[in-house]
């Protein structure tokens, strides 16, 4: 999806935000809305990820612990962070973050493939890197932090 | 329109077919029945000829050549030459199944259905096997222009010369419906001309000028004076099929031949031209094609009022002659397209999210008007009842959008009492009752395989052969029942028939042959009965091609289970077995009980719990190292604990004084669910989880409480089979 939308245009907008200290951010055009943070129903036998579903105007969304899912200790889950809800394929889906920071404007050539480190959890859904006023953004690559089925081995 | 057009005429076409064939069925049904007059065979003449005619117009070559032969036929009858004979009903309703095929094999570009050669000989055989006379069809339509001459328009004169002192004259004016469902005047006149040497005039008085002219419009007429006296049984024959579309009168006698003069100069350039784009309309097969439905309101009233104004004095627009056609023709543009709208069931589906969505607002806003404490007399609070109240109108009339009265639910059903019957060698009549009653669209959609599971089990066990009957001094013909009935907020539908009734001792033998029992089990009749619905259960001693194929009761009661609804069954020995089914109406909504656990609320279907209970200490006996049973009016029921099950919580060490929900499964096991508090029993909207998440095992679906939290839904009988039991062993260190 990211790579379809923006991969025509030399232009690339970005939604960053805050999870612990790190700044991450995610292609503009999958972000469907922003929300505050609402108690999210627990779903039993789901992965530790998965936070559990809220109530977004009438549908069941599953929200993802963004944290979680790159192998971060869990956002605690209170009223400064936020739920980014998100549109992959034809799925629908909130990410738990801290918080949101900024809208970001970046011509293409300033993304960077990141370089092939060590194995960890967070490295494989990470999509390029870029530098902003001299802080370092990860972009994610959204079908990998969100399969196809969210429901994968519980 | 960004779709191709044709397509969307020829699915609505095809929509209207299934209309006709409902129809055509109404019709044979009424007619088996006992009732022969005439209106109801001409419905049943009307349908396939209008199938026919449509079909034509798509180039649908096989079903037109069926529909042709069929009509033929029919048409004997019609005229009277054919009685109505119990044979000859049975051949017209094969030949509307088939018909039926025919559509669906047209529509789904399909294979054409088998035997239906043998059928229509069969049915020519009727008629002594006539070969079919190719006629020239009414519904034929080529594009065709009318075409008038420029300056002699009156004068359509197709039989010769006309003699005066005529003794019979008829005059006809069609509406624009007429020309909008594809008809053509001409061929009428052509009809007409061909009772007799007539003189046709055309009555152009009406005709506006070219920058008035709507060319949706119908401004002519004529007038047709015959030399002699045509039957009028045989000029009304005529308009058999236009009547509610074109206004006609007949007047015998001697009326002045003169026909009114015309004045040549109301007809400008524009008369011939401006009648072509609707006489080449001729396409449109259909009673109401978009157009003419947005027309209809800006209709002049001045088109109508004229109604057979062709007469003496065209300049008096007042209907003076009342007459029945006039009345109908009046009547039918307005009330038509009102009568019914079609309406894509994903914009329903969208409302009737919509609406949900109102109610659980409505519940937040009650709640959080309550919590700033207003007064409850204040204006705000019986603002927001009445509010509730509209609400919850609103609802319930947007569910009754989506229900639908079961009757094509029971015509197919009847057509598998024909089949099956057949198939057996038995007779057999089905009556149906409360065809009317309304049941949730996808309810009925899910009931056609259980219930025709449950047909043909009728017809081929519940039914004894005609000897058998008649030894029993019963009639030969067996009658199976299928009726349907609102009762305390669910449908129950009932099939019934009057054969023998289970045969007990036989259902428990084979029970004990195929080992689904203990040979030496004391049942009462009730649980033999219901032995029918364990799997793998076949009572048949044969093997037979309608049943019997090891799929059984059981597949028929989880369907049925599936919908939310129960089955039972009652017999009695010689008098007949009943199996009624009971079914939510809807299922957006759903009966449940809310509850907790854990801190976590939950909703459990209400047609799953038998009973509530509290537990003491000595209900509870250890079973395994972790597992413990609870001992209930006699029986041992496994316990588990909701909250452990799903995870939200480590097994107790003790339940006593725990509230247990006593469900029961498909398979009649019970099974008890440990919960912390019964909040309350309502009804809640049912939301899927299965798109936008995927299978949670035993979870349903989620629903939204009134504060806008997400609810889940249990299925218990999918909950037990995942669960493991623990219910101790609190001390063991357990994964998560």
């Amino acid at each position: 999806m990211t790579d379809q939308t923006s991969q025509n245009t030399s232009e690339v907008e970005l939604l960053s935000f805050r999870l612990a200290d790190e700044e991450y951010s995610v292609d503009i055009m999958s972000v469907r809305e922003i929300r505050g943070w609402t108690r999210a129903t627990p779903l039993p036998h789901a992965p530790a990820h998965v936070r559990g579903v809220i109530n977004l105007r009438g549908t069941v969304l599953p929200v993802v612990d963004l944290s979680v899912r790159l192998g971060m200790a869990p956002v605690e889950g209170d009223a400064r962070n936020v739920i980014i809800v998100v549109q992959v394929g034809g799925q629908t889906a909130g990410l738990l973050v801290d918080a949101v920071s900024d809208i970001l404007a970046l011509p293409r050539s300033e993304l960077q493939t990141p370089p092939e480190l060590a194995a960890d959890t967070a490295h494989s859904f990470i999509e390029a890197l870029t530098i902003v006023e001299g802080r370092m953004i990860r972009v994610l690559d959204l079908t990998a932090v969100l399969p196809d089925d969210t429901a994968e081995a519980a | 329109m960004a779709t191709d057009p044709m397509a969307e005429i020829r699915a609505s076409f095809f929509i209207e077919c299934e209309e006709l064939l409902e129809s055509l069925q109404d019709a044979l049904s009424e007619m088996d029945e006992g009732s022969h007059d005439n209106e109801t065979i001409n419905i049943v003449f009307r349908a396939v000829h209008s199938i026919k005619g449509g079909a034509g117009a798509f180039g649908l070559d096989a079903l037109v050549g069926f529909a042709h032969r069929y009509e033929t036929v029919l048409d004997e009858l019609r005229s009277g030459r054919l009685d109505v004979s119990p044979e000859a009903m049975k051949l017209f309703f094969h030949a509307a199944d088939l018909l039926q095929d025919h559509v669906r094999a047209a529509r789904d570009a399909g294979p054409s259905p088998e035997g239906s050669e043998d059928c229509l000989r069969e049915l020519e055989a009727l008629i002594g096997g006539a070969p079919v006379e190719v006629e020239e069809e009414v519904t034929d339509f080529q594009p065709m222009g009318l075409s008038f001459d420029l300056d002699l328009s009156e004068d359509l004169d197709l039989a010769g010369p006309a003699s005066q002192g005529g003794g019979c004259r008829l005059s006809l004016r069609p509406s624009a419906a007429l020309y909008a469902s594809g008809n053509e005047p001409l061929h009428l006149l052509r009809a007409l001309t061909a009772l007799g040497p007539a003189r046709i005039t055309c009555d152009t008085t009406d005709l506006p000028d070219l920058a008035t002219l709507d060319p949706e419009q119908s401004y002519l007429a004529w007038s047709v004076d015959f030399e002699g006296e045509p039957d009028e049984d045989d000029l009304r024959e005529v308009f058999d099929f236009v009547e509610d579309v074109c206004d006609y009168e007949i007047e015998y006698g001697a009326p002045e031949a003169v026909p009114p003069e015309l004045e040549l100069s109301d007809l400008d350039l524009s008369a011939g031209a401006s009648e072509d784009p609707e006489a080449e309309e001729g396409f449109g097969f259909f009673k109401e094609p978009p157009d003419a439905v947005e027309t209809a309101p800006k209709q002049p009233p001045a088109v109508v009022a004229p109604a057979s104004g062709a007469i003496p004095a065209p300049a008096d627009p007042a209907p003076r002659e009342a007459s029945k056609e006039n009345a109908k023709e009046a009547a039918a543009p307005a009330s038509e397209p009102s009568a019914t709208v079609r309406v894509d069931l994903d914009r329903i589906d969208r409302l009737v999210n919509l609406v949900g969505e109102l109610v659980i607002n409505q519940a937040m806003l009650a709640q959080s008007v309550a919590e700033a404490g207003l007064p409850p007399n204040s204006a705000v609070m019986t603002g927001l009842e009445a509010f509730m109240m509209l609400t919850r109108d609103i609802q319930d009339s947007v569910m009754m959008i989506r229900a639908q009265p079961v009757k094509p639910l029971f015509q197919r059903m009847a057509r598998i009492v024909r089949e099956a019957s057949g198939a057996v060698g038995k007779e057999v009549r089905l009556r149906t009752e409360g065809e009317a009653t309304e049941v949730d669209k996808t309810v009925i959609e899910r009931l056609a395989d259980p219930l025709t599971h449950m047909i043909r089990n009728a017809v081929d066990h519940g039914l004894e052969t005609p000897e058998k009957r008649r030894a029993a001094g019963k009639t030969a013909e067996g009658v199976i029942t299928l009726s349907a009935q609102h009762r305390s907020g669910r449908v129950v539908i009932e099939v019934s028939d009057d054969g023998a009734g289970i045969n007990r001792p036989k259902v428990r033998q084979i029970a004990i042959d195929k080992g689904l029992i203990p040979a030496d089990t004391v049942l009462s009749d009730a649980e033999i009965d219901n032995l029918l619905f364990l799997p793998g259960f076949s009572t048949a001693d044969q093997v037979s091609a309608l049943s019997g194929r090891g799929v059984g009761m059981d597949v028929v009661r989880s369907a049925i289970q599936s919908l939310g609804g129960r089955i039972t069954i009652t017999s009695e020995p010689g008098k007949g077995t009943r199996f009624s089914i009971s079914l939510p109406l809807t299922l957006a909504v759903l009966d449940g009980m809310v509850v907790s656990v854990a801190g976590e609320t939950l909703v459990v279907p209400l047609s799953s719990i038998l009973e509530t209970a509290t537990l003491t200490a000595d209900d509870i006996r250890s079973l395994g190292p972790e597992t413990n049973v609870i001992h209930v009016r006699g029986a041992f029921v496994p316990l588990y604990d909701l909250g452990a099950e799903l995870g939200y919580r480590r097994p107790k060490t003790s339940y006593d004084g725990g509230i247990v929900l006593l469900t029961a499964q498909e398979n009649g096991a019970r099974s008890a669910l440990v919960v912390d508090a019964i909040m309350e029993q309502r009804q809640v909207v049912i939301k899927g989880l299965q798109r936008s998440y995927g299978h949670i095992p035993g979870v349903a679906a989620a629903t939204i409480l009134g504060d806008g939290q997400i609810a889940l839904i249990l299925d218990p009988a999918d909950l037990v089979q995942n669960a493991t039991g623990r219910t101790r062993g609190a001390d063991l260190a357990l994964a998560g």
